[in-house]
């Protein structure tokens, strides 16, 4: 039931006051430093897999790809650490902290929430509703389509990691057995690669979405993904 | 008694102090350090020899092909001396019933103690009419004669994974040995063939330790298969300082640069190339200018082409590569995210005429 308290605390506070807080510091801090680590792992990832044109000189003289792996292998591990850091604080942060986690997949009303943003989205519903955390329809695509999919790019990842890391190191004793699983380490490499090009889209998706809903609704978004707090406009 | 080892080789004529340096070089060859060298000496002095029966299931025999030539130590020596082999279809003079007959007989007296190496696989649809030996099909063979063998030997990418004859869509339902043979230790050797020095340092290893070597996830002995052809490729240099050849005759190719951009699989393929090479250390791949293809994965052939980096995925039915699907799964979340925003501009700009006009 919380998306729909949180809807009628959002109204209700929409009338009485201003601004709530929303987004606690950690998340706000991990939200920008996750979404800086995955810019540097798509674009590294991308060049790993296509490199740029070959260097000219003496191979002791350049480190090229070298550099671009360890910036993709240093940001993936920004990245994980990260996420598990998020993960904490799902535990013991606000309700809000919890949504991008669990899906109140139960909840009727939830349900018809996802329906009525996709009706706004659809420009079927001329005005906006307002929340306090997410709304459902953009909880419902950060799960699937950042939260589970964050998971499977750590342990795609750490599994290639693996690879030059050496047989017996932890990255090999806890995520080895995904290169089998996958059908080798090409199959694996190819899926690692097509999960660069989701997350990528819903990356597009979601930067948009922040920006419209950021101008069209009836609250604030981008501001409050920095400070904290969500501010009604009426 | 079956002869040891030793006792063969005095019988032919060489001195301890060959056999010893044998013993250090084989040491060596399997990275084993000096200090094993006088256990493997003491092990072929007083070990008599294991028999081995070497069967022969759908393969090409490159396996055999590639085995005959071992220069470290020398299939002359690993053959005639090390172990008696006492069955192979390809190599022995014997021919017929009097062939078949062996193997019953190997079974009987050494029951639990011989070795089976399968060179290629069983094929199973149609009852495994597929591949016929002796009047039967060759998988009923394989089953009967593992079934008494302390340890069986998987050679090549046939035996370990199936290889051409399961590459898609299988028509004989080729199948790789430890899916038809279970409870008995096997050691997979992929490869297509797999390096001479490879099968006789696994066949060594056995023989003079008595167990069989350290395996790893897929069952490929880890001293062999324990790293990518990648890891001590000689032109990872230019890999890391991103030094690519870009066409087969371009100024990079002939520089020697990483064939990484025309497709070698030397990055996802476990192998020994890099580092003991081919035909007794003379060349490989690589060297002689050609990427790898990656001979000892598990399904090579349907992994997408061998001339390709980000190659093709089988999964989804058409041939496309990652970047062709999840490239045109961004381009059109794009243009839909274009199409949405100039859909709300036009909505929002209606909107306020309206609220105006009131
Ligand atoms: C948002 C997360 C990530 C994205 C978008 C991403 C993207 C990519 C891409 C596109 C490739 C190239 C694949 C290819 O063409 O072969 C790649 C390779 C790789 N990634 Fe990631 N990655 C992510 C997370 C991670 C993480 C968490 C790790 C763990 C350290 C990791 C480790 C690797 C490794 C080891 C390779 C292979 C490098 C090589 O073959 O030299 N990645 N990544
Ligand atoms: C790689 C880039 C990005 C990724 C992976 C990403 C991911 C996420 C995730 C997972 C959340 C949920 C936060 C949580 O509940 O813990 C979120 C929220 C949010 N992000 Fe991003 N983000 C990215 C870039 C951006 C950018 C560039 C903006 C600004 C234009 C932005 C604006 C927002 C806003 C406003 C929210 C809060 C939405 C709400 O209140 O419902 N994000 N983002
Ligand atoms: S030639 Fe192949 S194995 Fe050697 S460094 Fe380049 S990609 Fe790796
Ligand atoms: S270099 Fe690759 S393709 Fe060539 S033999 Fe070795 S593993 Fe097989």
């Amino acid at each position: 039931m919380l998306s729909q308290q949180d809807m009628l605390e959002a109204e209700r506070h929409g009338k009485q006051v201003r601004s709530i807080y929303v987004y606690e510091a950690p998340v706000r801090l991990w939200h920008w430093v996750n979404a800086l680590a995955m810019v540097v792992l798509a674009v590294t990832g991308y060049l790993i897999g296509l490199p740029p044109a070959s260097v000219p000189g003496e191979a002791a003289e350049h480190f090229l790809l070298g550099y671009i792996r360890f910036a993709h292998f240093t940001a993936g591990y920004v990245f994980a650490i990260g996420l598990l850091a998020r993960v904490y604080w799902a535990l013991v942060g606000n309700h809000h902290a919890r949504q991008i986690f669990m899906l109140p997949i139960t909840n009727k009303a939830w349900w018809s929430e996802v329906l009525f943003e996709l009706r706004w989205y659809l420009f079927l519903e001329k005005h906006p509703k307002k929340y306090v955390g997410h709304n459902p329809m953009a909880q419902l695509m950060m799960f699937f389509f950042f939260t589970v999919l964050a998971f499977g790019m750590v342990i795609t990842g750490f599994a290639l990691y693996s690879e030059g890391a050496g047989l017996g190191t932890w990255s090999d004793r806890l995520f080895g057995w995904v290169l089998p699983a996958l059908g080798g380490s090409m199959q694996t490499h190819s899926w690692h690669r097509l999960g660069m090009w989701i997350m990528m889209s819903f990356v597009l998706v979601h930067v948009y979405a922040a920006i419209r809903e950021d101008i069209m609704s009836r609250q604030s978004l981008i501001s409050t993904m920095v400070s904290g707090w969500r501010m009604f406009k009426d | 008694m079956t002869e040891t080892f030793y006792d063969v080789l005095r019988r032919q004529g060489i001195t301890r102090r060959s056999f010893l340096k044998f013993c250090s070089l084989t040491a060596t060859s399997l990275g084993l350090g000096s200090a094993a060298a006088p256990r493997i000496a003491h092990a072929l002095e007083t070990k008599p020899r294991t028999p081995v029966l070497w069967l022969h299931g759908l393969e090409c025999t490159c396996c055999s092909e590639s085995f005959i030539r071992s220069a470290h130590p020398l299939t002359k020596d690993v053959v005639l001396s090390m172990l008696s082999l006492d069955y192979d279809d390809t190599l022995m003079a014997a021919a017929g019933h009097q062939a078949e007959a062996i193997l019953e007989e190997v079974k009987k007296k050494y029951k639990g103690q011989y070795i089976v190496a399968v060179e290629g696989n069983p094929p199973l649809n149609e009852d495994g009419m597929f591949c016929i030996q002796g009047g039967r099909p060759f998988v009923e063979k394989l089953k009967e004669t593992c079934a008494d063998a302390k340890a069986i030997i998987s050679w090549g990418s046939c035996a370990s994974y199936g290889c051409v004859q399961a590459a898609k869509p299988n028509p004989t339902r080729a199948t790789p040995v430890h899916k038809v043979i279970t409870g008995k230790p096997i050691i997979n050797v992929p490869g297509c063939p797999p390096i001479a020095e490879v099968m006789t340092g696994v066949v060594t290893y056995m023989l003079t330790f008595d167990r069989i070597p350290e395996l790893d996830r897929q069952g490929r002995p880890k001293m062999f298969y324990g790293q990518r052809i990648h890891d001590k490729c000689y032109r990872r240099g230019h890999f890391d300082a991103g030094q690519f050849a870009e066409a087969w005759d371009d100024e990079g190719a002939r520089k020697g640069y990483c064939l990484y951009k025309m497709g070698c699989k030397g990055p996802t393929t476990y192998n020994a190339c890099s580092s003991m090479r081919w035909n007794g250390g003379v060349s490989w791949p690589v060297q002689s200018g050609h990427g790898c293809i990656g001979c000892s994965e598990d399904g090579f052939w349907d992994k997408g082409s061998f001339y390709d980096r980000v190659t093709q995925i089988k999964q989804f039915g058409v041939e496309s590569n990652a970047d062709q699907i999840g490239g045109t799964v961004a381009a059109v979340t794009g243009a839909a995210i274009a199409a949405h925003a100039a859909v709300t501009a036009l909505a929002r700009a209606r909107n306020k005429n309206a609220t105006n006009g009131e």
